[in-house]
């Protein structure tokens, strides 16, 4: 396979795996927890390399996942001292954690090989050359695995709790009060955020995980009435991102994934526009339909 | 109210704090069986905390509740909630059907999903509150009314013992205070026990077997007659009475 093709599908595993997920976090109004938490993850990545003196991928995921679940359950615990505000609570961790980890890396600033733009833009157009090989023969590139795991787990994981993340996002309160533990769940979805975001922030850079964790979903929440159309719109907004993204940076010699990122704001506004002006010609519609049936004729 | 272990619920020496300030103290009743209890008090007087303990939503720093002499974790499925309507985002993307759906999904397994038996019993549900019309249309497409009317038909769904509810007739038009009124009435005959956070006391008397008169702590718990005099409602709503006046000419003017 040529690439072009193995960044292309990177970039489409990355936006669709983060915009399925994300769209609960544009649901729960929490969209500035994916952001958050992007940067949470970062003393759990460095801690990680110490530890295990390498970059494979299990000990990163099993980092980024305790300090992203760290990142909800501190701001949690900082909300309900009830002395900060939820956005607050979520402002103080993550500049907290993010610069715990930017402190780690000074100190070991030697043995740490994190390129500081490769972590904010990405390098997904070097993807097809970090191949993975077990027993010497190639199987493609890693990203593209790992991504592809991330997506298939999320989609695994709301098919199977659909009805406790509904609920949950919904109405926690009426979650607990018929027996369902809502703050499990919370952590659960918290849990697959974090492996999204990590997994996804290797191969495309935070920019990129960060517009896609709330951007496709808040593009689909536009579209529809319904969750389960929601979630498969969010995947479509995620496609059509990365394939437009690709072909404008081609275009444009610009930044892939600052390109796709550019292009799911661009969809984005689109929808918005469609949205309203259909809104407002529908409602326009309705009072002419009033005025007719009420028998005026408008000046 | 002597000390009967299998009162439907039984509250003992309930205290809830925000911080450090306490907004319920010391709250000790059990309610009867089989009847609709008002509970009554000025604003800021604890009334839907006090709903929110019971169901366990509130962390207590003292006192327990009791279900039929059980913990509630145990008796959960017992005890139907309706929480006050601005508790929740009316624009997520579900329908009516949907919403009324959950008050199943504590009896479902981990994996389970809704089945058809569970859509029928919310049909049914939405059909005793007026709302059958409305199962599909999206939520933020109904009426504060109407959105109440699919709360209550949620908590039918649970198919409980007692139903706590928090303001259901907060805010809504009269073709739903009616409909609430009728479906307490039949809740009532059914021996079901029903406790409802309430605002005007215009209706309280009207409404209610029991009331429950609450400011931080209990007043006065007992038959609405008994209870229901110009001396206990002047010592709940802390004995300004100009106050109290005020609070009802604005209710009567509504």
């Amino acid at each position: 396979m040529s690439p072009d093709l193995w960044v292309l599908i990177t970039g489409i595993l990355a936006a669709v795996s983060c915009g399925v997920i994300g769209s609960f976090l544009v649901l729960r109004q929490n969209a500035m927890l994916g952001d958050a938490i992007s940067h949470s993850v970062l003393p759990g990545l460095v801690l990680a390399f110490l530890i295990t003196a390498s970059r494979d991928v299990l000990p990163m995921v099993i980092g980024a996942a305790v300090f992203g679940v760290a990142t909800a359950y501190l701001t949690e615990l900082l909300d309900r001292t009830r002395h900060v505000y939820r956005d607050g609570a979520l402002g103080i961790v993550f500049t907290l954690l993010f610069a715990v980890g930017v402190i780690l890396i000074a100190i070991y600033a030697d043995q740490i090989d994190l390129d500081q733009d490769c972590v904010l833009y990405g390098e997904i157009a070097y993807t097809p050359w970090d191949v993975a090989v077990i027993g010497g023969q190639s199987y493609g590139p890693r990203a593209v695995w790992i991504l592809g795991g991330v997506l298939i787990a999320n989609v695994v994981f709301i098919l199977t709790f659909y009805k406790q993340l509904k609920i949950c996002s919904f109405d926690p309160a009426m979650a607990r009060a018929v027996g369902i533990n809502e703050r499990f769940w919370h952590y659960a979805l918290m849990t697959m955020v974090s492996l999204t975001v990590v997994a996804a922030f290797e191969s495309v850079g935070a920019i990129l995980v960060v517009a896609m964790l709330i951007v496709p979903g808040a593009t689909a929440y536009l579209l529809t009435d319904r969750l389960s159309v929601m979630l498969v719109l969010s995947a479509v907004a995620g496609v059509i991102s990365a394939v437009g993204g690709f072909y404008a940076a081609n275009w444009l010699d610009a930044s892939i994934a600052g390109s796709m990122a550019v292009v799911a704001g661009v969809l984005l506004a689109g929808v918005l526009i469609g949205v309203v002006i259909g809104r407002r010609l529908a409602a326009r519609k309705a009072v002419a339909a009033a005025a007719a049936a009420m028998g005026i004729t408008r000046m | 109210m002597g000390s009967n272990p299998a009162a439907p619920i039984e509250v003992h020496d309930l205290t809830v704090a925000y911080r450090k300030k306490p907004v319920l103290w010391d709250i000790d009743f059990e309610l009867p069986e089989g009847r609709l209890i008002g509970l009554v008090g000025p604003n800021g007087a604890g009334k839907s905390t006090l709903i929110k303990a019971i169901m366990g939503l509130m962390p207590l720093l003292s006192g327990y509740v009791r279900v039929y002499g059980q913990p509630l974790e145990d008796r959960r499925e017992l005890v139907g909630y309706v929480p006050q309507r601005e508790s929740v985002d009316w624009d997520f993307p579900v329908d009516a059907l949907d919403v009324v759906t959950m008050g199943r999904y504590g009896r479902m397994g981990l994996f389970t999903r809704p089945s058809k038996e569970d859509y029928e019993i919310a049909m049914a549900c939405l059909d005793k509150v007026g709302m059958a019309d409305y199962a599909k249309r999206q939520i933020s497409q109904l009426s504060g009314g109407q959105q109440q009317r699919v709360f209550l038909a949620r908590a039918l769904t649970q198919d409980a013992s007692i139903y706590l509810m928090d303001e259901p007739f907060a805010g809504v038009d009269a073709a739903t205070e009616k409909a609430i009124i009728e479906l307490l009435k039949e809740l009532k005959s059914k021996q079901k026990t029903v406790l409802v956070v309430h605002h005007d006391l215009n209706t309280a008397e009207e409404y209610f077997d029991w009331l429950m008169l609450l400011n931080m702590r209990l007043v006065k718990f007992g038959e609405t007659r008994d209870v229901f005099t110009q001396e206990n409602l002047r010592m709940t709503y802390g004995g300004k009475l100009h106050l109290l006046s005020e609070a009802a000419e604005k209710v009567a003017r509504q």
